[in-house]
């Protein structure tokens, strides 16, 4: 019962990032190409909005639902890990057009080919799993 | 209310509806919006792998497994009900520049050259599908998340680490669209 509620948050976000356009390859080589505002202004506006959320959380000291204090530590800090990998990353994003929410989204859209970029990126995250212990970060 | 789900969002509701991810997981579940770890849970909970990476509790994030299955519910009824594939009213220059690359189907929400399966085997499909997935897969885990969990969340907790890597995001993917995307969409 309690992954309920995570299901449910999960449709709300299914439904945005089909309706949002955000799952689009023309949208992603649009952005990329800096043909039109729009996924700039995606992005932008949902990181004030998450920005002001969680600075109202932090100075209204609000508590989770089940009364626990809100954890708000970030990842850390890994300089040639974020770099390197986000930009192999961002090599993956153009290529397929989709990040990992929009793979999910497209499968459950009925794009069954997207079924291709997800078992590739099961296969990379493997491929990461097994290489780590000898990779930089 | 139908009628306004099922119309062409503009970039002003679909980014704080996005946006809104955030609170909603910190508040109702006390969890940080990710999506991309969810690879790594998939892999630990269905595939026999001896790496220490996938040898964790992944049950005690079953959260974010849960997450991503109404992620497919949800698409799937944006995409049924609220007329969710509808062709996206992209800008009349990138509408010139797909042109350019070949793309004749821009009239949707994905290009028939990559998503229909008739192509599905074909060396475009390949190379943009599976092998971009790959590094999708692989760089969003060497970075330690992807765009949901570095540019939605990390940049939210103004985080150094997630900057970074959507700094990475936008080299990676700004040099393979404007060098590689055109070449792969000719093959």
């Amino acid at each position: 019962m309690k992954l309920l509620k995570f299901f449910l948050i999960g449709v709300y976000f299914g439904i945005v990032l089909i309706k949002g356009e955000v799952v689009s390859w023309f949208r992603i080589q649009e952005m990329f190409h800096f043909r039109s505002f729009y996924m700039y202004g995606v992005l932008g506006s949902a990181v004030v909005v998450g920005v002001v959320s969680v600075a109202l959380i932090r100075a209204l000291k609000i508590r989770s639902a089940d009364g626990s204090e809100i954890k708000l530590a970030g990842k850390p800090f890994n300089k040639v890990g974020n770099l390197t990998g986000g930009i192999i990353f961002g090599f993956g994003w153009a290529l397929t057009g989709a990040c990992p929410g929009p793979l999910y989204a497209l499968l459950g859209a009925g794009y069954w080919a997207i079924l291709l970029a997800i078992a590739g990126a099961l296969a990379g995250t493997i491929a990461y799993g097994y290489l780590k212990p000898h990779l930089p970060h | 209310m139908l009628d306004f789900l099922s119309s062409s969002w503009p970039w002003y509701v679909t980014g704080p509806l996005l946006g809104l991810m955030v609170p909603l997981l910190l508040i109702l579940g006390n969890k940080q919006f990710g999506v991309s770890s969810s690879l790594q849970h998939l892999c630990a909970a269905t595939l026999p792998l001896n790496a220490a990476y996938f040898k964790y509790n992944w049950k005690a994030q079953a959260w974010n497994l849960a997450l991503i299955g109404g992620v497919i519910v949800g698409a799937a009824i944006a995409a049924t009900v609220l007329d969710g594939a509808a062709a996206p009213a992209l800008s009349q220059s990138a509408r010139e520049l797909f042109a350019s690359w070949g793309v004749a189907s821009i009239d949707a929400l994905q290009p028939a050259e990559l998503f229909s399966l008739q192509h599905l085997f074909s060396a475009r499909t390949l190379v943009a599908l599976l092998f971009g997935g790959f590094l999708v897969g692989f760089g969003a885990r060497y970075s330690g998340g992807c765009t949901s969990g570095h540019a939605v969340m990390g940049l939210s907790l103004l985080n150094v680490g997630s900057l970074v890597a959507v700094i990475g995001f936008f080299i990676g993917g700004l040099l393979v669209s404007h060098l590689v995307v055109p070449i792969v969409m000719a093959l």
